[in-house]
């Protein structure tokens, strides 16, 4: 649990050291002695820095030319996997490093696309692999769950002056103009994050709505939407009982406050007493279709997603019903939560794709960080895996992203990004290219500070680029 | 709870007090007001403390500002204490009353999250492998070390005299051996300091009346003038004269005539009357006050839980929102209904609207139906018995603080009448449509 992020790459490193030699001139040549000169020759113009920046800028550059010929994400779909999963045992699996490695999970299994295995605890996934790409690089070296959430949700580095608002709150910013639906824009399955504030500085009105309740009970019951107990009935006779008894209302009729809080009663009778709330009766979809997703909570929460999509909600996020946080019990959690995301998810970007709606909606699925690639098989953990942002995995699909793809690659054991480092801002800003944000625009901050989308150059936050190669 | 909102009282995100200094922070403020402990005395230990996070309260002013530079200090002060913007200020204002904050320190003790404000003229903070501001850094070093860094042999730097300039920009010296916090909090609580006692003044009328004579309460300047000048200048005036006594002011404004004027106005007037306070403005209860009348009345409680994983977690039932300390621990119907997230210490953080989220908990949700319905002191009321009306009276009187009129009663009876609810149900319906009459909900 200790940092164990110091560098991702010593081949890095070591050309670093090159490049210092061979900045010193001719002295430093000289000092360097049996190193080829021709390489000096022809990489002493660039720094390793500025060779990564070409890179960012090149990259960058091709995912702009590509993102303009498509359309632009309508919804998106947030699964975060709250604790942090890991990567060696499920996206990225590590064949052949052995038990002190793998545990009991030693066995992959193909997927529908040629290249690419996934531990063997996600069957559905594996026969869906086409939809979706593996970002299998993502790091940010930090080891602290609110830390690292605050930054996987956010695309900003913890610990500024700012509190910034979450993805799901800056794209309801952008979106919710275009927006007309009756459902809030911005919704979380089951609950709130808690430990950070969704909204950041953006306020209270971009705080997303929470529907408690569980939508594999019998009765998806939507706070406020979805009430047991209370029917329509009752419900417009009590709406015409308060109307009779409203003394203070007739006085006040005109007033701009009363005329806005009677606006948003309007709005939430709609909801109630409306079609809005049809959304959350999920017995409308075919029992075939229900069990398909599983018939339990993250996979009901993943069909009640759908449905929102198509109701038009810009932002929905599904907080994954059990936490990954597996320091200890880790195997046992792992058999018993992968299931059920792995059916949720792979039905989820099936049904979504049968439906003609995977182009406009984008589903990405990450926890805060990964976790140790090594187990540790010593009390009190009896078999646990700990914090590891060095490196892990991040789900895309959807939104105007190519699905059958691995971008990037960790070394043999998981430990170390080997190739093309994935940084948070890289993501983030390739979602909000595909959704037609511009990710260097201002957000008004009620202080007046200066915000901005992303500010990962400000922060001191490193970019190797925009997922050009899966767009 | 208000004044929690403003010097941002809470555990964790984005300001990090940490449970027991926020309990600590907390009790000193609420034990100040209920001592109605003169304001200029208030401010002053609040500017001027050292000393523990756990153990003196007030220092955790200077904890509880995100950005703990000179400059972020001097906003955060600027903010609560004199109502000003100073990040907008011209930039030799802002850094000539930076200096003031200049040798404020923080150092660890052994004690986890617990960390020591104290003066810090000769920047011991600066060692090397010592301590940076914040307890990160701080942390990191006494797990390196094992200890924690002891006086040094050597000042850092100098322990010269400084130059500073007040935000009236009357230029200053503070000598070696003053504090340079004492020296600007001495120079705030002058009675003829421009900013201070009108800051507070103008912040007690807008949390009195729904909007400050200059609005927003926390944005005095030049060019904000106050609606009504020699209003101001007169609160202003009192206050001085009753040496600080925030009561007196209080009492001043419940008792004016002005206060009680009704919500309805008398005749329709432009906007421009409703800046000049001609009639009482309509606004919803706060978060914290609202849940404690809905509890009152239905006699049930809700549960306040903190995702920080320390003591002060759980508090017991009995607890009104309104007293809670820390802005940490909270509940979902808190978080919808707008409580403060305590993030920049400014008064638009609380807002008080009535928005259709909101509508859906009152008007549908099963949280607020199951107080109704199970909620014993609602219950024993309906359970007295009595004729139709007089549970009816019974309901007005608790929920609203009135008696029904004639038109209510009428309305009453003829919902009993219709059948779609029976029995007790139908006072269920009835407490239901009090509380979300806007009679109930906002103040008027």
């Amino acid at each position: 649990m200790s940092t164990n992020h110091k560098s991702n790459n010593h081949e890095h490193v070591s050309r670093r050291e090159a490049m210092r030699r061979g900045a010193l001139g001719a002295a430093g040549m000289i000092a360097a002695g049996g190193l080829n000169s021709r390489v000096f020759a022809a990489e002493a113009k660039k720094t390793p820095e500025q060779i990564v920046a070409a890179q960012k800028a090149a990259r960058d550059e091709a995912a702009k030319a590509k993102a303009r010929n498509k359309g632009k994400i309508k919804s998106v779909i947030q699964i975060f996997l709250w604790g942090g999963m890991s990567h060696n045992d499920t996206w990225d699996p590590k064949p052949g490093t052995g038990y002190d490695y793998l545990g009991e999970f030693d066995k992959v299994i193909p997927t529908n696309v040629k290249g690419i295995q996934l531990g063997a605890l996600f069957p559905y996934l594996a026969k869906q692999a086409d939809k979706y790409s593996l970002i299998r690089s993502m790091t940010h070296g930090v080891n602290s769950h609110e830390t690292a959430a605050y930054l996987m949700q956010t695309g900003h580095k913890a610990g500024g002056r700012l509190a910034y608002p979450s993805v799901g709150a800056t794209f309801t910013f952008f979106k919710k103009e275009q927006y007309k639906g009756l459902l809030p824009p911005y919704v979380v399955m089951l609950r709130a994050a808690g430990r950070f504030s969704e909204e950041g500085f953006l306020g209270p009105g971009y705080k997303p709505f929470a529907t408690g309740g569980d939508p594999n009970a019998s009765r998806f019951e939507v706070q406020g939407i979805v009430n047991r107990g209370i029917n329509d009935g009752r419900q417009k006779a009590r709406r015409e009982l308060v109307d009779k008894i409203n003394l203070m209302g007739y006085g006040l009729a005109d007033f701009p406050e009363m005329a806005a809080a009677e606006k948003a009663k309007q709005k939430a009778y709609g909801l109630i007493l409306g079609r809005g709330k049809e959304v959350f009766n999920l017995e409308n979809e075919p029992t075939v279709l229900r069990d398909r997703y599983g018939r339990n909570t993250f996979g009901q929460e993943c069909l009640a997603a759908r449905r929102m999509v198509e109701a038009g909600v810009p932002y929905i996020t599904i907080s994954f019903p059990g936490g990954w946080d597996t320091h200890a019990n880790h195997f046992a959690t792992m058999k018993r939560q992968c299931p059920w995301l792995d059916q949720g998810l792979a039905t989820l970007l099936a049904d979504l794709s049968e439906k003609g709606l995977l182009d406009s909606t984008l589903v990405w699925c990450t926890g805060e960080f990964g976790r140790t690639p090594k187990v540790s098989w010593e009390p009190p953990w009896n078999g646990g895996r700990h914090h590891y942002g060095a490196v892990f995995t991040v789900l895309v699909a959807g939104g105007g992203f190519k699905g059958g793809r691995v971008v990037g690659s960790s070394d043999e054991k998981g430990e170390k990004v080997k190739e093309r480092p994935v940084y948070p801002a890289d993501l983030m800003g390739s979602f909000y290219l595909l959704a037609g944000i511009d990710a260097t625009a201002k957000l008004p901050h009620p202080l007046g500070f200066e915000a901005h989308v992303l500010d990962a150059g400000k922060e001191g936050m490193k970019s190797t680029g925009l997922l050009e190669e899966i767009m | 709870m208000k004044w929690s909102d403003i010097l941002r009282i809470k555990a964790e995100f984005p300001v990090k007090v940490w449970p027991n200094a926020a309990q600590a922070y907390h009790r000193w403020v609420w034990e100040s007001i209920a001592r109605n402990k003169p304001y200029n005395q208030f401010v002053r230990e609040l500017l001027t403390s050292s000393g523990s996070n756990f153990r003196v309260g007030p220092v955790n002013f200077y904890r509880a500002i995100q950005n703990k530079t000179t400059e972020g200090i001097a906003e955060a002060v600027g903010l609560a204490l004199m109502g000003a913007r100073v990040h907008f200020w011209p930039e030799d204002r802002r850094a000539g009353m930076a200096v003031f904050f200049s040798q404020v320190g923080y150092k660890p003790t052994s004690e986890w999250k617990e960390e020591v404000v104290f003066w810090d003229p000769l920047n011991s903070i600066a060692v090397p492998g010592s301590i940076a501001p914040g307890i990160p850094a701080v942390a990191k070093s006494v797990t390196v070390t094992n200890q924690i860094p002891h006086a040094l042999a050597k000042p850092l730097s100098e322990n010269a005299p400084v130059a500073a300039v007040f935000p009236d920009g009357a230029e200053t010296t503070i000598p070696p051996n003053r504090d340079p916090r004492e020296v600007f909090a001495d120079w705030l609580i002058r009675p003829e300091n421009p900013w201070f006692a009108k800051a507070i003044v103008n912040r007690t009328w807008a949390w009195a009346m729904g909007r400050g004579i200059i609005h927003e309460p926390d944005d005095i300047r030049q060019d904000n003038p106050p609606g009504n000048p020699e209003l101001l200048a007169y609160l202003e005036k009192e206050l001085v004269s009753s040496g600080y006594d925030l009561k007196h002011l209080e009492r001043l404004i419940f008792t004016s005539t002005v206060y009680q004027f009704s919500s309805i106005p008398r005749f329709k007037g432009p906007q421009q009357a409703r800046a000049n306070f001609a009639s009482y403005l309509l606004r919803r209860v706060e978060a914290e006050v609202l849940i404690d009348a809905l509890n009152d009345i239905t006699g049930s409680s809700d549960l306040y839980t903190s995702a920080v994983p320390e003591p002060f977690t759980y508090i017991p039932n009995s607890m009104s929102a309104v007293a809670l300390a820390d802005g940490s621990i909270t509940s979902s119907f808190l978080t919808l209904f707008g409580r403060s997230a305590r993030a920049t210490g400014m008064e638009n953080e609380r807002v008080n609207e009535l928005a259709s989220t909101q509508w859906l908990h009152m008007l549908n949700s099963a949280t607020i139906q199951s107080k109704l319905q199970n909620g014993p002191k609602l219950a024993a009321m309906v359970n007295a018995g009595g004729k139709p009306n007089e549970i009816a009276e019974r309901l007005y009187l608790t929920i609203l603080s009135r008696f029904p009129t004639d038109a209510d009663v009428k309305a009453v009876e003829e919902y009993a009448k219709s059948g779609v609810s029976k029995g007790r149900d139908v006072w269920v319906d009835l407490a239901w449509a009090l509380i979300n009459s806007p009679e109930f909900l906002l103040r008027h």
